[in-house]
């Protein structure tokens, strides 16, 4: 060492320090956009609504009168109303979505993979008001004329198929709902099918399983909390659906028995009702639907979050 | 079982060959140059067009790529190039959530920040809605573009003797700038099409709009006045302005997914 001729000379200290601190932290404000916009979101609806929280307290989740005349504000026919077409949707996305992410992952040959994969991509960006005319357009009167009177002579023994069919309501209301969360619970639904390792099929296969044994028994049972992961975030997508709802769910406040009657939901009557509130008191109960509707999304999507980042990363992990 | 599964499939695409059908169909006789440089007509006059409307969704979506743009990106590149695993799960989760509440939700916030304050319907109001919506999709996509870039580029820079925000700034960033347009791009054509949050923040105006401070229209709050209006007329307009917004939307798509393919073809 000490017949080293050239001495290491340390490269100086960094110069341009200040170049960089302040490209961190502009990005960090970038970065922080999100976490103000959080607050932003709660603090804007909370303070819109505070004298409603303050007149009504928790009587306005439950109480189901709607009247901007007498003053009177319950928002129980709107949770009731979201819910039910949010449930409906899902019950005819969920099937159909989870089989087309089956067919995508496993049945379907390579060819037709990814042209079927960005086609229903494309179905995503169809936007919400074009649903909503191709529904009072095209999909009511077809519902009222062919497909609903059938449906009551079939399954008119149930209440729920009873009562008089106006074509708008809150069936058709689910079932616009459903097509538009069918993208995002298919890409959801096959991005978990793909992380179950191969290592599960051959498995299966290699005891003799038949195709559909292996789907049924390696495949699903596997990726089933992942699965109800995408469910319950195409609920959260459901829930605040916004334009499509309002064209074809009839708006009427009422709880009613049947699903061929009009209903009304939360996000529709923000959209119906904000311009034309009069009144401070209007006003501030439209925005503590909108709180409603903020708390019920955010729950149902932090939860979704965690379940299907549970499965689809925990594989990675493995694998890595 | 295969039938089963090929039925749900043809069952999922099938609505969008439905309403591409009907677009078609019932909006095409009436787009002609007329309807892209007129105003709308009153009730009872045929003609006029949607110019206002298609000029006022591009004017939005100039204002909320202002503010959706730099925050998105500049967040996306935090999380790449300076984050700590906590505060990146942190941030991700945030955005994953936000993605999810519902649009009109932001139409309220943009509501109490600028048209009470203002006392005025107005363009930023609604460019300040569709901007909120816009920051944690672009932030996202940069994100998952950000982390492609190779590790071993960085250290080149590095080593090079760039300090490194202009390793950021001249390697990982023009390297990914492809991927970070697309991402734009794709935010861009989601929010075209969004209506909710425009019905009392930007709510519609049936002339030009001469100011940003004043209300201004936009093809999707058009396309939803003249639905549920009950003039025939007015429901021609509305599924011709309707496939304007879908080729729009679409178009953007599907040339962005075409350029983004190329690129990784190449590499």
């Amino acid at each position: 060492m000490a017949t080293d001729t050239t001495t290491f000379v340390p490269p100086a200290p960094r110069p341009r320090r200040w170049g960089d601190l302040v490209f961190r932290n502009l990005t960090l404000v970038g970065a922080l956009t999100i976490t103000v916009l959080i607050i932003l979101v709660g603090y804007q609806l909370f303070k819109g609504s505070h004298i409603a929280i303050q007149k009504f307290g928790w009587h306005f989740l439950f109480s189901s009168t709607w009247d901007p005349v007498q003053e009177q504000y319950g928002s129980l026919p709107f949770i009731y109303g979201t819910f039910v077409s949010s449930l409906i949707a899902l019950l005819i996305a969920v099937p159909l979505g989870v089989g087309t992410a089956i067919y995508l992952t496993d049945l379907a040959p390579l060819w037709l993979r990814q042209p079927l994969a960005s086609v229903i991509e494309m179905l995503a960006a169809v936007p919400s008001v074009i649903w909503g005319l191709w529904g009072i357009f095209v999909l009511v009167p077809w519902l009222r004329v062919h497909a609903y009177p059938v449906l009551q002579k079939t399954l008119g023994f149930l209440p729920i198929f009873q009562g008089p069919i106006y074509g708008i309501g809150m069936l058709t209301a689910g079932i616009i709902v459903a097509i538009m969360i069918l993208p995002i619970v298919t890409s959801v639904s096959r991005e978990v099918l793909r992380s179950v390792p191969n290592l599960q099929r051959e498995a299966a296969y290699g005891l003799g399983a038949t195709r559909w044994e292996v789907t049924r028994i390696a495949v699903l049972s596997y990726a089933r909390r992942g699965l109800f992961g995408a469910a319950v975030l195409g609920l959260g997508r459901a829930l605040g659906e916004t334009m499509a709802v309002t064209m074809v769910v009839g708006n009427r406040p009422e709880i009613a028995k049947s699903l061929f009657a009009p209903g009304y939901s939360l996000a529709s009557v923000i959209a119906n009702e904000f311009t034309e509130a009069t009144t401070d008191m209007y006003l501030s109960a439209l925005f503590e639907l909108g709180l409603v509707l903020l708390g019920l999304t955010i729950i149902i999507n932090a939860v979704a979050y965690l379940m299907i980042n549970a499965i689809t990363s925990a594989e990675t992990r493995r694998v890595a | 079982m295969n039938t089963l599964f090929v039925t749900c499939a043809v069952l999922v695409v099938s609505p969008l060959a439905f309403v591409l059908f009907h677009l078609i169909r019932e909006g095409a006789s009436a787009v002609n140059l007329d309807f892209f440089i007129h105003l709308p007509k009153p009730v009872g006059q045929t003609g006029g067009g949607m110019g206002n409307a298609i000029a006022g969704t591009f004017e939005l979506l100039a204002i909320a790529s202002l503010i959706g743009v730099p925050a998105g990106v500049l967040g996306g590149i935090f999380l790449v190039e300076y984050g700590s695993e906590q505060f990146n799960t942190w941030v991700r989760f945030w955005a994953d959530v936000l993605n999810g509440t519902p649009s009109i939700v932001w139409g309220m916030v943009a509501y109490g920040l600028i048209v009470l304050p203002m006392k005025s319907f107005s363009a930023y109001a609604g460019g300040l809605a569709l901007g909120f919506i816009m920051v944690p999709l672009v932030l996202r996509t940069t994100e998952e573009v950000l982390v492609l870039v190779p590790r071993s580029y960085r250290e080149a820079a590095l080593a090079l003797g760039l300090a490194r925000w202009q390793m950021i700034a001249r390697i990982v960033i023009p390297t990914a700038l492809r991927g970070i347009i697309t991402g734009v791009l794709l935010a861009m054509a989601r929010i075209a099409g969004e209506t909710a949050p425009l019905l009392f923040t930007a709510f519609g105006n049936n002339f030009w709009s001469r100011h940003l401070s004043e209300p201004i229209a936009a093809l999707p709050l058009q396309i939803f006045a003249y639905a549920i209006s009950p003039y025939d007329d007015w429901h021609r307009q509305a599924w011709a302005g309707a496939l304007i917004l879908v080729l729009l939307i679409l178009g953007i798509n599907t040339s962005v997914r075409f350029l983004s393919r190329e690129k990784s073809r190449r590499i």
